[in-house]
């Protein structure tokens, strides 16, 4: 047992001890590097270091490296910086632009548009990125919210179906490429056993190039729309149940119901799981390699992750693999930077 | 209430459980389609549909049930297997200790830029590996002096000269580990009593003594969710180990996986699935076991 009197004497005798639970503004607090950002320094220090050593500084060196022409031999020239690679990434910008959505000429890197060139622009793969991104996404939380609401119906054995929906989840890219490689495979594959059921196929679904992205996305979707359920079914059982019973009471059908009144209210759930899985669209490399066994799913499944480790590590054009790098950065922080901020300004930092 | 309603609403509880378990087995089928087809015999798996178990008796001597597979899928991945449980568990505790330290230094006191650094940490949970891999590959094939640091151990009889590898893996997924652990664990420490942890500060405790007597031993279930999430984070991963290890001696498991079957003649499905259940068998245990922690893992 501590002596009451001596409590006190130290309370008086070290500044730092407020009896008001903080409220207190003294002078020091004020400054940057107050008592109280060195005392908890220890803590958030070290790893605030690793973190920016190994992310943010090596994020900073790849824009760097990005500006020079390093080819993997010697050590990267820093005296002779230009943004040459990103003039050869955006170039033809007109039709390159157009074949994004599949309009303009045809640019892919076999035709001649591009033959002064020693690298491809990305325009191609940048294309396919913003369109399983955009596919992948849009399908994943429709599949997550229709689940989310059925398995919110109160229905039995809740547990066992989230259990079950949220199960590939755990598995690695590489094994859900292995699964749903065999899923595909035209002999024995489940898909095309089943379409074979309507007379339609063998469809040999990887190799061909209109089905390509598709697939993709589809395996995405079986592994990731159980995050979406699981992130809508913890916002639906946050909105207070007052809210179904007016809708209940005004008559609305149970459509109406959740169309205008509980989807609504799903909004920052919806942001936060699109931010995330937009994300792990970006990240889909591990996927795509393992699905066509290297560096070259071929023009029609290119995505920008796969286009960066190739040039990099298969083709030896490390700048123009930062440069791509940089491209992918950008992108993250154009869908992350306005979450983080929003987040700031609801004070939920 | 007329029998047509009754009839209504309990049509509408059928349809509603159809679709729920039509879910289900979209989920649950290429799982068991792997498995069902990793316990055939050569001729069973040429015999049967994919997604049926192999039909006969389950019996190794009727020929129709085969554990070959996992065998070969066992040996094909055995270094995998050993240098992934090497890197997952270091990886693991470091990056949670770390976030909870760094939680904790940006919670339980009020400086300004507190939340910039927080945001800070935030916004590295999103920051795609591909930003970082050409530097990182440079530096860890460059630093020198930090490879002879390790060179001294490696005439322990346990310590290989590849375990380096393993070591530079293992510092590059802490460093991007720490963000997202950091996220989980202050989302915890905000809803922490204030009055205890200011009571033990006008007693005259200590920084440091505040974390270690109330705030790490109130964390512990806080633990056990960082754990799962980065014991996934780090065993699935596949573009760090491809680009910093390479292939070699400290192959990780989902480097090994992806050549598998591959390489065969043919398309050895059964290999193939067996060595992928294998590989996985590691994080579903983990999800199976502590599904709702995984959950809570996921969603923060």
């Amino acid at each position: 047992m501590r002596d009451p009197i001596a409590t006190l004497r130290d309370r008086w005798s070290d500044s730092d001890a407020r009896a008001d639970g903080g409220s207190t503004a003294s002078e020091s607090e004020r400054s940057l590097l107050s008592r109280d950002s060195v005392r908890s320094a220890p803590f958030w220090l070290p790893p605030f270091l690793l973190v920016g050593l190994f992310v943010y500084g090596a994020v900073v060196w790849n824009v760097l490296l990005s500006l020079t022409d390093f080819s993997g031999i010697g050590e990267p020239d820093y005296t002779d910086l230009d943004v040459e690679n990103y003039v050869v990434a955006f170039a033809d910008p007109v039709d390159g632009f157009l074949s994004m959505f599949g309009m303009g000429g045809e640019v892919n890197g076999a035709t001649p548009t591009w033959s002064d060139l020693t690298v491809e622009p990305v325009w191609n793969s940048l294309g396919n990125t913003i369109a399983l991104m955009v596919g992948f996404a849009a399908v994943c939380l429709a599949v997550g919210l229709l689940l989310a609401i059925l398995v919110d119906r109160g229905v039995r054995f809740e547990n066992t179906f989230r259990t079950i929906y949220l199960l590939p989840m755990s598995l690695s890219f590489v094994v859900t490429a292995k699964f749903w490689l065999y899923m595909y495979n035209p002999d024995t594959g489940l898909i095309n056993v089943v379409l074979g059921a309507f007379g339609i196929g063998p469809i040999a679904i990887v190799q061909n190039p209109d089905l390509k992205l598709a697939a993709v996305a589809f395996a995405l979707i079986w592994q990731f729309s159980g995050y979406a359920m699981i992130v809508y079914l913890a916002a639906l059982r946050g909105i207070p149940t007052s809210h179904f019973e007016a809708a209940r009471v005004d008559g609305a059908s149970t459509v109406k119901m959740y169309w205008r009144v509980i989807v609504p209210q799903l909004r920052t759930a919806t942001v936060s799981a699109l931010v995330v899985i937009m994300v792990f669209a970006l990240k889909a490399f591990d996927f795509l390699f393992s699905m066509y066994g290297g560096y070259q799913p071929g023009p029609s499944a290119d995505i920008l992750a796969t286009r960066m480790v190739r040039e990099a590590y298969a083709n030896q054009n490390w700048a123009y693999g930062s440069t791509i790098a940089v491209i992918l950065f950008v992108m993250a922080l154009c869908i992350v930077a306005p979450y983080v901020y929003s987040q700031y300004r609801r004070g939920e930092l | 209430m007329s029998t047509s309603d009754e009839r209504s609403a309990r049509l509408k509880r059928i349809t509603l459980y159809a679709v729920l378990v039509g879910m289900a087995a979209f989920y649950l089928l290429p799982i068991l389609t792997g498995l069902f087809t990793s316990i055939k015999s050569p001729a069973s798996y040429t015999g049967q549909a994919p997604f049926l178990p192999p039909l006969e008796p389950l019996l190794p001597e009727t020929g129709s049930f085969s554990l070959q597979p996992w065998g070969n899928a066992f040996d094909g991945l055995a270094r995998g297997l050993a240098n992934s449980f090497i890197l997952v568990i270091p990886a693991t505790i470091l990056s949670g200790l770390f976030g909870s330290m760094a939680a904790y230094g940006l919670t339980n006191v009020d400086w300004r830029g507190q939340v910039g650094v927080y945001a800070l940490f935030v916004a590295g949970i999103f920051i795609p590996y591909q930003a970082v891999l050409v530097p990182l590959t440079q530096f860890w094939y460059n630093v020198v002096p930090l490879q002879a640091l390790f060179a001294p151990f490696a005439a322990l009889p346990l310590v290989q000269a590849y375990h380096w590898k393993l070591v530079a893996l293992i510092v590059t997924h802490t460093a991007y580990g720490i963000p997202i652990c950091t996220l989980l664990f202050r989302a915890h420490y905000k809803k922490l009593s204030d009055e205890m942890i200011e009571a033990a500060r006008l007693d005259g405790a200590s920084v440091s003594t505040i974390y270690r007597r109330i705030v790490l031993p109130l964390s512990v279930p806080m633990f056990a969710v960082v754990f799962i999430y980065q014991f996934t984070q780090v065993w699935n991963d596949l573009l760090f180990a491809l680009t910093i290890v390479q292939f070699g001696d400290a192959s990780v498991v989902t480097q090994e996986l992806v050549g598998i079957g591959v390489s065969q003649a043919g398309t050895n499905f059964p290999l193939r699935m067996a060595a992928a259940l294998l590989a996985a068998l590691p994080t579903l245990v983990v999800y199976i076991l502590f599904g709702d922690k995984f959950a809570e893992g996921v969603t923060t």
